[in-house]
Order: C-alpha cells, then structure tokens, then sequence
C-alpha cells in the first residue's frame, strides 16, 4: 500500500483548495492538494463566469460593511453574520492578490471593472471578459500553486475516508483513480474543499465531481452540517434549444447588462405578480425568481420545453454584439441568434448555501478538520448573493490554508498504526461488490439518475411533508439495499466505476441531510420553500445542525449567530 | 421542437497492450446533443464500465474530455452527434490508459511517480 504524509492535506482542488493549498504552504507547511480529477480542472471555480463581489470601490465609492448588509438582507436572517463579515471584509484582499498573480480582472482605464448583479447596491462585481472569470481564475491559481515548493499535487485520488484517531483528524484513505488500489495520506490537519451538492439534481450547473464528498467526509468523522435544507436554484439556466459548449448559467451578466427581459408563454412579464419589481432593473432576488418561474409553468404558462423565455430582441444588434464579444459566435454554433428569438430558461440547481459547520478559523468541531469555500455552511443563510460564491472560495480557502497550517505544524503528522487495515476496509466496502465480466448496465451511475430525479421533483424547489418523506424513505432505501446490491465491472486500470459507487454512497448521505432537513424546517425560508408552509415562522429563525450519532443522523437546532456592525462611509480606491 | 434521432457510436475498448477493439452503441439523441451527453448516457444506461475523462459536462471549462471523434482531435462536449455511426477513440499521441482514457496528467501532478521512494 503506497502511503505519504504531509503537514496539511487538501481535498478538492478547486479555488477554495488551491487558494488553501497556497496559504498553507505560506505559513510554512508541507501541503498536499488532491483531487479527483485534474488539479484546477474541476469543481465550481472553473465553471464560473462572472461575477466575483468585493467592495474594492474601483468603479464607486464602496465600504465592505455595505456588501455585508447586502448579504445579510439576501440571507433571510440566517447568515452567520461573523463568517458573513469576514468573506465581505477580507474579500477585497483576495481580489488584489489574485490580480498580482494575472487573473486579468477586466478594466476600464486602470480601474477594475465593477458592474452592478442582483441584491447589490452598489456595483461591486468584478469580472474577467468574456465569460471567462472562472477559467482565468482557475489558472491564475495553478499557475501560484505550481511556483510554491510547499505544494505537492495529486491529480485522480478520490478520498474515500478521513482516518479519526483519539478524537482527531490525522489523514485520509484515497482511491488511485487510475490503478484502483489504496492510497493513504498521514496528515497534521485537513482541508475538505470538494465543494457543493448540486451534482445531486437533475438539473445542475455542476461538474461531475460536486457530489457532496465533503458532507459525507466531514459526517463521518464527527463533525457537524449546518442549514442543510438551503439549496439555491439558479433561476435562469439554460433550458433550449441545446447549448454546449458554454455554462447553463451564462445568461446572468447579459441579461444585467442589457436588460433582458423575462416572459412567460404567452410573452409576458411576470415577475412583478410575485412581488419583484423587475423589468429593465433586474433587481429580483434569485429565490423569488426561481418560485414565480416555476409557479409560471405550473400554471400552463411556460415555454415549449416547461421554462420561460428569456428575450433580448428589443436590443439593437449593434449593443448585443458589444455586450457579447465573441459570445455570439459560439452562440451561432449552437444555432442561437438573439435579434431573431428568445432562448428558453428554467431554474436549475447551483450552489449550497448549507454545509460543513465551522467557526471563524475555519475548525470544524473534530481537531485537525478544517473546511473551506462551498463546502463551508452559514456565511449565506438561507439564500447566496449573487457573486460571493468565488470570493468566499478565495476568503475561506486563504484562512483554512493559514489556520490548518498552525495546527499541522502544531500537533505533528500522524501515523497510526493502523492505517493499512483502515485503507483495506475502506476499499472493501465496494471490492466485494466488483464482478468480471462485461455486462454491467448502468451500475451506481443508473441509481445516481434516480436519485437525481427524485431530488429534483421532491427535494428540489417547491417541497412539502409528504414528498420529503417519501424521498427520506427512497433515500434511505438506496443507502441500505440498494447500493450493496449494485455489480462493479472489475477493470483495471481507470475503472470510473468503482469511482462512481464511492460517489454514490457519499451523495445518498448527504441528500439524506438536505431532505431531511428541509423536512424539519416547517416554513418557508429563502431557497427552502414549502408547499404547505408558505410563510416564514419567527420560532425558525434559527439554524439546524446536522451530525451522525451511532451512525445515525441526528438533526438539531442552533442560535444563529450575530454581530453588532454599523455602516461605515462608503470610499473609492485611491490608485 | 427536438427530433428524436439515433446515433451508432463504435468506441475503443480495451487497456494499453490489450488487442484494441471497437464496441458499438445505439444511442437515442435529440437536436443538438453532443458526443459527451452520448457517453454519458452509455455509461448511465448501458455499460457503466466504459471509461473516459470529463469533469465540467458541455461547458467547455475543463477540457479533458479530448477525444478522437471520426479521426479528428475534439472535445466530446463540443463535438455534435450526427445521426449515422461515429467512431470514437482516443487521442493517438498520448499513452493509452484504458477506452477513451489517456495519461494526460501533468508530471508534476502525479503522486504514483514518487510512490516507491517514499
């Protein structure tokens, strides 16, 4: 069994892990960044088009504590309010490193470019031209991770479990994707960075590896989920006709920027009837805007494909081909020409408010286990504004990285003993399963569509008691019978299978958090609507805690935790 | 609307020094899809044991799904599906792992290099 050990363990590479990676590695530490795919290649970052919030007052005047009370406002009273003002007050700095290291922000005359995105007041979102910030930034990162000594890389090690010893996180067990044998990893502290859930719904803006590893990780080895229940539906992804090539949710920047306009089947606008005031201010917030759509559709007023329409036909040809750059040419190849229709577009599952429960210094409640960026509950309560999700990959991954660094060095590397039984036991759980032969069918990936289905339809959008029942039970179903029953061809090397069966077995646990949770919270809050609980409850305005007791889950409720903060005046950069 | 349309891919089976072989699919599509939704949907539906890379699925972001689409260099997710057959396999210049997978990591990225000395 191949073994190493470092300082501090990384899981997930995308910009939260290599940004961790990078301050682990500052702070002295020997880091390790693994991921499942390729380094800088998966994950969220790089699917991120636009915009990235930060009060660094390049375009107008701004002050953080103003982005902190737009994200408290967009969070329905939920936030963490201390993460909350560290992601606004640090984000700023975040920013201008990455500058230094060549993201290539857009700018105006030696200004970043700042446009305004929905629930800010202020514009306060940077960017990278054109649709291009999440891939900039990826490489922005690898190129700084790649210049650290302290860093070594592991591209396709799929970390299956954490190894607890005394109480403490002391490393992790991996599967080598390509040889399919077990790898462990002694570590002084670790980082779980894999992101999000979203992976787990049929429709999703996700990459392949945002399965809700991190919660099923972090479950495991005792600590603590916070705000479950809180899934952000993207409101306008891309329904039809067929795009490839581009992110579902590429709409967002356009529609800003030139007012796009938002009609249902019979090409009118809607918003307005669900208490936003919308059309050319583009000011809805994104849960409202996901519930009039999907309530627009129920009530036989959608599009062909069961969306709506999203038109920028009263813009000149001129300003769309400003605005789009070399856009409208990929859209051309996807036979999309916005002066001649609209497009169809629907919610579709983006980013998890919910996560791992962890305090300022990033500490889960197990020693040695720190967790960074989505993966990260209670900064965003009950619903995300729109562009904190890439500085808080770059906030949060800079912290985890600095503090994990102090504990690994701190409490040493550890070595236990029974590391090998560990990794052996952890790799058997699927080995049984493995059978030769070449007729698989589906496999692990078939119930993952079902399952995908099944959080869409009854943990999705609009939930009620009977359907978040129902799908606990399928859930737990799955969990118990089903996935001991699935056949895993036996191919070497690179068998993808036995990848996806790890995959499974860690998304049904944290689907099983989030429905039920959202079961328990008997309201209707931000992102967490109820079908027969349409109204918020004042008693609820609390967080829920999620852990696994006798490998159980247990549910909990907590105090949601506030600050006193007061507007300070808003500044512009001094270049 | 979307037609439903049928594509035959004939894929590239096996692991390095194994006799290379093709192995084709019937694949149900619609207007527009591309050749990753097609593998993917194999994987899902009918042979979960084909491998091949990807990460972003269609946005283009990732761009390890690099393939050999009827000889020529592309990625699956912007390649189209044609109604017809479509061979697929993978690209020629890069050791062969298994499928459609070749060794595309970077060097620099590989823990298993270090693996015997450590």
């Amino acid at each position: 069994m191949a073994r190493f050990s470092t300082d501090v363990l990384i899981v997930g590479a995308g910009g939260a892990g290599m940004y961790a990676a990078i301050s682990a590695a500052r702070a002295g530490a020997d880091a390790l960044l693994l991921d499942k795919s390729l380094i800088g290649r998966g994950g969220a970052t790089i699917m991120a088009q636009m915009t990235v919030a930060a009060a660094v007052g390049h375009q107008e005047p701004d002050h953080w504590t103003h982005h902190l009370r737009d994200t408290l406002e967009a969070g329905h009273r939920l936030c963490n309010e201390e993460l909350a003002a560290i992601l606004c007050e640090q984000a700023p700095a975040r920013i201008l490193e990455m500058d230094g290291w060549k993201t290539g922000w857009a700018r105006h005359g030696g200004r970043m470019s700042q446009v305004m995105a929905p629930g800010h007041e202020t514009a306060r979102c940077c960017y990278v031209d054109f649709l291009n910030t999440g891939p900039a930034v990826s490489r922005a990162l690898r190129g700084e991770v790649a210049r650290c000594d302290g860093i070594t890389r592991a591209s396709g090690l799929a970390v299956i479990e954490l190894l607890v010893r005394d109480g403490r996180a002391v490393g992790a067990v991996a599967l080598d994707v390509e040889s399919g044998a077990a790898v462990v990893i002694d570590a002084g502290a670790v980082i779980l960075a894999t992101g999000g859930l979203t992976r787990l719904y049929a429709r999703n803006s996700a990459s392949l590896n945002m399965g809700g590893d991190a919660f099923a990780l972090a479950l495991g080895a005792g600590a603590e989920l916070i705000d479950m229940e809180f899934v952000q539906f993207f409101p306008i992804g891309h329904l039809a006709p067929r795009l490839v090539g581009m992110d579902p949710i590429m709409w967002d920047p356009f529609r800003y920027k030139l007012g796009g306009k938002l009609l249902n089947g019979d090409f009118e606008e809607f918003l307005h009837n669900y208490g936003a005031s919308d059309s050319g201010t583009y000011t809805a917030r994104r849960d409202v805007a996901s519930y009039a759509i999907l309530k627009e559709v129920e009530a036989g007023r959608g599009s062909p494909h069961g969306g709506v329409w999203l038109s920028f036909e009263h813009v000149p040809a001129a300003e769309l081909k400003a605005a789009f750059g070399p856009v409208i040419g990929r859209l051309a190849e996807n036979g999309i020409d916005l002066t001649k229709g609209g497009i169809e577009v629907s919610p579709i599952a983006h980013y998890h408010m919910g996560g791992i429960r962890v305090d300022a210094e990033m500490r889960t409640r197990v020693p040695g286990l720190f967790a960074a960026g989505e993966a990260v509950g209670g900064a965003n309560g009950a619903n995300r504004l729109s562009g904190n999700a890439i500085p808080e990959a770059f906030v949060f991954g800079e912290r985890a990285g600095r503090f994990a660094a102090a504990e690994g060095l701190r409490l040493g590397r550890g070595d236990a003993a029974d590391a090998a039984d560990a990794a052996t036991r952890a790799l058997d759980a699927a080995r049984a399963q493995c059978r030769p032969g070449r007729t698989h069918g589906g496999g692990a990936l078939a119930l993952m569509g079902e399952l995908q289905d099944l959080m869409w339809r009854q943990v999705g959008l609009v939930r009620s008691h009977d359907g978040l029942t129902g799908a606990l039970a399928r859930i737990r179903e799955m969990q118990r019978r089903d996935l001991a029953g699935l056949d895993i061809p036996d191919d070497a090397p690179f068998n993808q299978a036995l990848v996806d069966w790890f995959d499974l077995r860690a998304g049904l646990v944290a689907a099983e958090a989030v429905a039920l949770s959202a079961l328990n919270r008997t309201e209707s809050r931000g992102a967490h609507q109820r079908e027969d609980m349409p109204e918020a409850s004042p008693e609820m305005e609390r967080n829920q805690t999620v852990a696994l007791q006798g490998g159980r889950m247990v549910t909990g409720w907590a105090k949601v935790p506030r600050i006193d903060y007061s507007l300070r005046e808003k500044t512009a950069a001094v270049l | 609307m979307s037609r439903q349309l049928t594509a035959t891919l004939r894929v590239a089976r096996g692991a390095a020094g194994e006799a290379p072989r093709h192995d084709s699919f019937e694949v149900p599509f619609e207007d527009g899809a591309s050749v990753l939704d097609a593998l993917v949907w194999i994987r899902g539906h009918v042979d979960c044991s084909l491998a091949f890379r990807y990460s972003c699925i269609n946005a283009n972001a990732c761009k390890e799904c690099m393939v050999r689409v009827d000889g020529k260099v592309g990625y699956a997710c912007t390649e189209r599906l044609q109604s017809g057959v479509m061979t697929i396999e993978p690209l020629a210049n890069k050791t062969l792992i298994r499928d459609l997978v070749t060794d595309i990591v970077p060097p620099k990225e590989r823990l298993t290099a270090k693996r015997d000395g450590d």
